[in-house]
């Protein structure tokens, strides 16, 4: 970071402004100055959004809530890089100090097929929940449940089956990756319960039924390690190896009893 | 207009009470269930499970959430973990000892038999949790870790690293989704109820907002049920995410539901202090950090020194040397309030002398940074993302923030409010924390709503309905419903002022936070009851909503939540006022001991106030649910 | 999903075929002889339970449907990518993605021209006047002593190896193939593999157009093979072959 007067920054944005999914879309150029380098890249866009109102002006949309990295609301292509420059670092946590005065910093929506731009920065991601719908849970009703500590799951499975759930479902993977595949966040979602125990009774239907949901809605992945780089928890593409492995074995394995073919 | 404020509370011992209570609970049988729908508003832990619980029982079940996705509510920012009583420590851990914390973390302010039976749904949860696939820490053997949390004397808190609010909600989600495929569930998202539809004194239905079309709607159930969460954000700064709001509550509030308890907000001691003017939020740090962080100031005032210069005899260990017993575990309330005390006092540090000092450097000497970090990592990296500064090399900078807020809407035991019909569950509801919330309780408290008691007592509510014809839409209360909201939306669309919401919003927290904060006196208290109503004058003549209200705009989904916020901060200072003591989270200058500790007037105030809506230009009316204690004494929370 | 599957399996077969080739190729080193004898060698492989040259064409018709299928799993995993991806009006950056991994879809049908090409003219003789049925290592040097024919061989073996450096890797990702413990292996074990076959398949053109690898325009086999016939003598390899 190098700052300009008095340690405060002015870059030049280019901002993709689309009115609606029917909209063409196009770039804007604004000016914002006397940004603190403390403050966030979305506190920089909430104080261009007041001028632009009070301006007369539409501010930009764009989603965020919980402006700690832990939601997964929010997530714009900044300069070319999901999540912008920071490794690891989700969107509302990257701040003013990985940027320079003077720089020029384009802010695009995430673009894939199924994400469609509502307005502006802000994308519809709901294909995601459809994965989920189609497998991602195991099959327990409340009240079913036995003592916790019936299972013993071993420390290292439970700290892998962590690492993998500590997806956020913002969708970074989708947005860096060449094919707009959503690999990573399915893998990451398999594997999080197949790693379980208590995720063994329905690994194989799951594996089968999530991966399928997925390759309807999204590319397929042809191991570039993009979505890795841009996940903001920096999950494993490991994840995904395992996901495939798993998903022959799914479909391999004959689940039906042979008494009822 | 309100009969009377009866809890229905069980009889008999305490023990005892749940269990007998949910035998006489009314049953549906299973045939007749699909015949009820049920109307779930907010998708966090407490709705989340409710909604998939009910649609497991099989009814048809409408959950509704203002996010594209229901993992995306606030519950998944909580960090530290989840209480329950299953003693797996052997270190005396019982769901008394619990109830008994819990309780007397309340400052006493809460029902005994709903604190109880929170206490005792706690087991049931982790168990259920667990068998969702939650990923908790284990130890080496395979079973389940447990820390000791909040200045807890036990080690009872379940977590995983410092991610347990993602984890359970993550699992919640995931019941929900389970539920939606299998088609119990209709899930309708990036819809916010904008108002209750209540039809020959039941409430029968909600009136929402296609937040991306604009388009107004009304929906009907057999009984609705609010988990919208609290409304820390009248405080504009908080740890709350940006969009939480009260508007949920509040409109049902005007439509006769009573809000119980408002001036019963929490502090939460370990945020990190606001960088700039620019600042949109405050971020937290899990409170598990005082476990092994030292809390110091400089003794010296305005001191401008780097950290490690200060020698260890001019610093100042406040809570240390307070609270021997408990130290820098103290409750949440007590450590705020002493951290407001020294910044007051002019011995803040950092650059705008708005912090403490939270070091870790004792505990990286003792334990060594791969034992530090395999604890504290994600938050440690968390800090320094935010801040730029290290905490390995120099201390963190903390201050208190508003994080979470105890009152909300009254409910009897079966978490019903006054209006029948409309539940209330998890941290939109006023009843088991009291005046002051232990940590790791608000996801035991969300799960034991959304899990295990809003699926009984609906039940018992519809059971009542079987017979009756269930509401439509047809009937004219959703007409006029819809037509009040549509209004009130095309009314800020007109609005072209010369100031933002934003602004607004900023404004009024400051007022809030300045006069209905840490901590309040009279004076201060009346001058917000002044200022409340005159900016809000400002904000209908002056506020700026540009766009339209047929797509996609956020300055007109903010407009309307921050018109809410307005109403409420006006009830929560007047409750404040009214409440002439010192308790848990509401702290009354006038009501002190001589070494600034807080005093109960257990006398006069050992009620919950409910607080009725009377009308835009009335004032509203205080209602009193009286409090009575036979399990536990109230004492005076001493924490040397 | 079972598209790469497919991908990874057929890759195997591929990029087994390439390494065999390529060290089969290095008879070239021996001389026309050697080569000739290799490559007998190959069509007898199995006489003595089936007729001659049924494995070596069960082998090829094997290659053949692997080489299918592999172009098959690629265009439709192309064909999704394609109907999912959205371009980034303001550009984007690689982080992770390499030249390798970004130029399958350039490097893949560059090498499947070339191996029709490579066919067309060493199996079948189209492009070669001087073609001599049995002696590939004359047919190799009328070939690749010609500049053009050698640069079009080195471009396409640099092709192979980029795409062979990608998919090796690949295949442990999309078998499944991943341990914590030995993943870092799997990227050198591809690198050096791609490097192997890049030096091994690249000394032929480099060697020829240098004249280390020369029949001076005779085919020793040819002559041999004739000498055999007149004189009715057992073959011996002739004296003074290169």
């Amino acid at each position: 970071m190098s700052a300009g007067e008095n340690g405060m920054l002015n870059v030049r944005l280019r901002v993709w402004r689309q009115d609606g999914p029917g909209d063409a879309g196009r770039f804007e150029t604004y000016d914002v100055g006397g940004i603190s380098p403390d403050a966030s890249f979305l506190e920089m866009l909430d104080v261009l959004n007041e001028r632009l109102t009070l301006e007369g002006r539409e501010p930009i949309t764009f989603e965020s809530d919980c402006r700690e990295g832990i939601c997964g609301t929010c997530g714009l292509m900044i300069n070319g890089r999901a999540h912008g420059p920071q490794k690891g670092t989700a969107t509302c946590q990257l701040h003013m100090r990985e940027f320079s005065d003077g720089d020029l910093i384009t802010v695009e929506p995430w673009r894939a097929g199924s994400f469609e731009v509502i307005r502006d920065l802000a994308v519809d991601r709901t294909a995601l929940d459809r994965i989920i719908a189609a497998g991602g849970y195991i099959s327990v009703n409340t009240g079913a449940a036995p003592d916790a500590n019936l299972v013993p799951v071993p420390k290292e499975a439970a700290e892998c089956a962590f690492d993998a759930a500590a997806c956020i479902g913002c969708g970074a993977c989708v947005a860096a990756c060449p094919n707009s595949a959503a690999q990573l966040f399915t893998a990451a979602k398999v594997q999080h319960l197949n790693l379980l125990p208590q995720g063994q009774p329905e690994r194989w239907a799951r594996t089968e039924a999530m991966v399928e949901t997925m390759e309807r809605f999204f590319g397929s992945c042809t191991n570039h390690g993009e979505c890795e780089e841009a996940c903001p928890k920096e999950i494993s593409i490991d994840f995904i190896a395992w996901t495939n492995r798993d998903y022959v074995r799914a479909k391999l394995r004959n689940r039906k009893p042979t008494g009822r073919r | 207009m309100i009969g009377s404020l009866d809890p229905r509370l069980p009889e008999g011992p305490l023990e005892d009470a749940w269990t007998n209570h949910k035998f006489s609970l009314r049953l549906v049988s299973p045939n007749n269930k699909r015949r009820f729908s049920v109307i779930v508003v907010g998708t966090g832990l407490a709705g989340a499970s409710a909604a998939a619980s009910l649609g497991e029982l099989g009814y048809r079940v409408k959950a509704f959430t203002y996010h594209d996705s229901p993992r995306r509510a606030h519950s998944i920012a909580a960090q530290g973990g989840i209480n329950a009583a299953k003693n797996y420590r052997n270190d005396g851990d019982s769901v008394f000892r619990l109830f008994y914390d819990t309780i007397k973390g309340g400052d006493y302010r809460s029902r005994e038999a709903n604190v109880y039976r929170l206490a005792e749904t706690s087991l049931a949860i982790i168990d259920q949790c667990v068998a969702a696939g939650v990923p908790f820490a284990r130890e080496y053997g395979g079973l389940l870790d447990n820390r000791s949390f909040g200045g807890a004397q036990v080690s009872r808190t379940f977590y995983a690293r410092g991610q347990t609010g993602q984890q359970l909600l993550l699992g919640a989600y995931s019941a929900l989704m389970r539920q939606v495929a299998a088609g119990t569930v209709d899930l309708h998202t990036r819809a916010e109820m904008l108002d209750l539809v209540v039809a020959e004194g039941r409430a029968v239905g909600i009136v929402v907002r296609d937040l991306l079309s604009g388009e107004v709607t009304a929906h009907a159930g057999d009984a609705v049920i609010l988990a919208t969460g609290g409304y820390s954000n009248v405080y504009f700064l908080s740890t709350n995410a940006k969009m939480c709001n009260v508007t949920a509550a509040w409109r049902a509030h005007r439509r006769g539901a009573l809000f119980a308890n408002p001036c019963y907000t929490q502090i939460h001691p370990t945020c990190i202090p606001a960088g700039d003017d620019f600042q949109s939020k405050l971020t937290l740090m899990s409170e598990s950090l005082r476990n092994d962080g030292r809390i110091w100031v400089p003794r010296a005032f305005d001191d401008a020194r780097a950290p490690a210069d200060i020698p260890e005899a001019e610093r100042d260990y406040y809570l240390e040397e307070k609270y021997a017993a408990f130290g820098n575990l103290v409750p949440r309330d007590v450590a705020s309030r002493n951290a407001k005390a020294v910044v007051d006092a002019g011995r803040g540090v950092g650059p705008l002398r708005n912090g403490v000092y939270l070091d870790f450097s004792d505990a990286l000497a003792r334990d060594g940074a791969d034992v530090v970090r395999a604890k504290y990592g994600n938050l440690f990296d968390m800090y320094e993302r935010i801040t730029g500064e290290d905490p390995h090399r120099a201390p963190m900078r903390i201050y208190p923030a508003v994080h979470y807020t105890m009152g909300g809407l009254w409910v009897d035991y079966n978490l019903m409010s006054n209006v029948p019909g409309l539940f209330v569950a998890g941290e939109a509801n006023f009843s088991d924390h009291g005046a002051n919330r232990l940590g790791a309780s608000a996801l035991m408290q969300g799960l034991a709503d959304g899990y295990f008691i809003a699926p009984y007592t609906v039940g018992d509510y519809l059971a009542g309905r079987l017979g009756e014809e269930g509401p439509r839409t047809d009937h004219p209360a959703f007409a006029d419903t819809v037509s009040e909201v549509s209004d009130r939306t095309a009314r800020w669309t007109a609005a072209r002022g010369s100031r933002t919401v934003d602004w607004f919003h900023r404004e009024l927290g400051r007022i809030v936070w300045d006069h209905c904060g840490m901590s309040r006196n009279a004076a201060g208290l009346r001058k917000a009851l002044a200022e409340i109503p005159a900016l809000r004058q400002e904000f209908h003549a002056d506020v700026c909503v540009p766009g339209s209200a047929a797509s996609l705009n956020q300055s007109l989904e903010k407009a309307g939540r921050v018109d809410d916020f307005f109403e409420l901060a006006e009830l929560l200072a007047r409750d404040a006022l009214e409440r002439e003591e010192s308790c848990g989270g509401h702290f009354r200058e006038e009501h002190q001991d001589a070494e600034g500790e807080a005093r109960r007037d257990d006398e006069h105030f050992t009620h919950v106030a409910a607080w009725e809506w009377a009308g835009p230009d009335d004032e509203p009316i205080r209602h009193r649910e009286e409090l009575t204690f036979s399990a536990v004494t109230p004492t005076t929370r001493s924490y040397k | 999903m079972g598209k790469k599957w497919v991908m990874a399996l057929t890759g195997i077969a591929l990029i087994g075929f390439v390494l065999v080739h390529m060290v089969g190729n290095l008879h070239l080193y021996e001389g026309a002889w050697e080569t000739h004898e290799y490559a007998e060698t190959l069509r007898d492989l199995g006489t003595k339970v089936i007729p001659r040259t049924w494995v070596l064409w069960a082998l090829r018709a094997g290659l053949a449907a692997a080489f299918a299928l592999h172009l098959h799993s690629a265009y439709s995993l192309t064909r999704m990518s394609r109907a999912a991806d959205r371009r980034y009006a303001g550009g984007r950056d690689y982080i992770a993605a390499n030249y390798a991994s970004r130029t399958m879809r350039w490097t893949g049908p560059l090498v499947g021209l070339f191996v029709v090409y490579h066919l067309a003219d060493l199996t079948w003789g189209h492009f070669n006047p001087d073609y001599v049925r049995g002696d590939p290592y004359h047919n190799v040097v009328a070939s690749l002593s010609n500049l053009p024919v050698a640069i079009w061989y080195i471009v396409a073996n640099v092709a192979l190896a980029v795409h062979i450096y990608h998919g090796a890797w690949s295949i442990f990702q999309s078998l499944g193939v991943s341990s914590p413990r030995w993943n870092p292996l799997r990227r050198r074990l591809a690198g050096t593999f791609a490097a192997a076959v890049l030096v091994g398949n690249l000394s032929f053109p480099i060697l020829v157009q240098a004249g280390v690898i020369d029949d001076g325009g005779r085919s020793v086999v040819r002559e041999r093979l004739e000498q055999a016939d007149r004189t009715g003598e057992a073959l011996a390899p002739p004296e003074g072959a290169p």
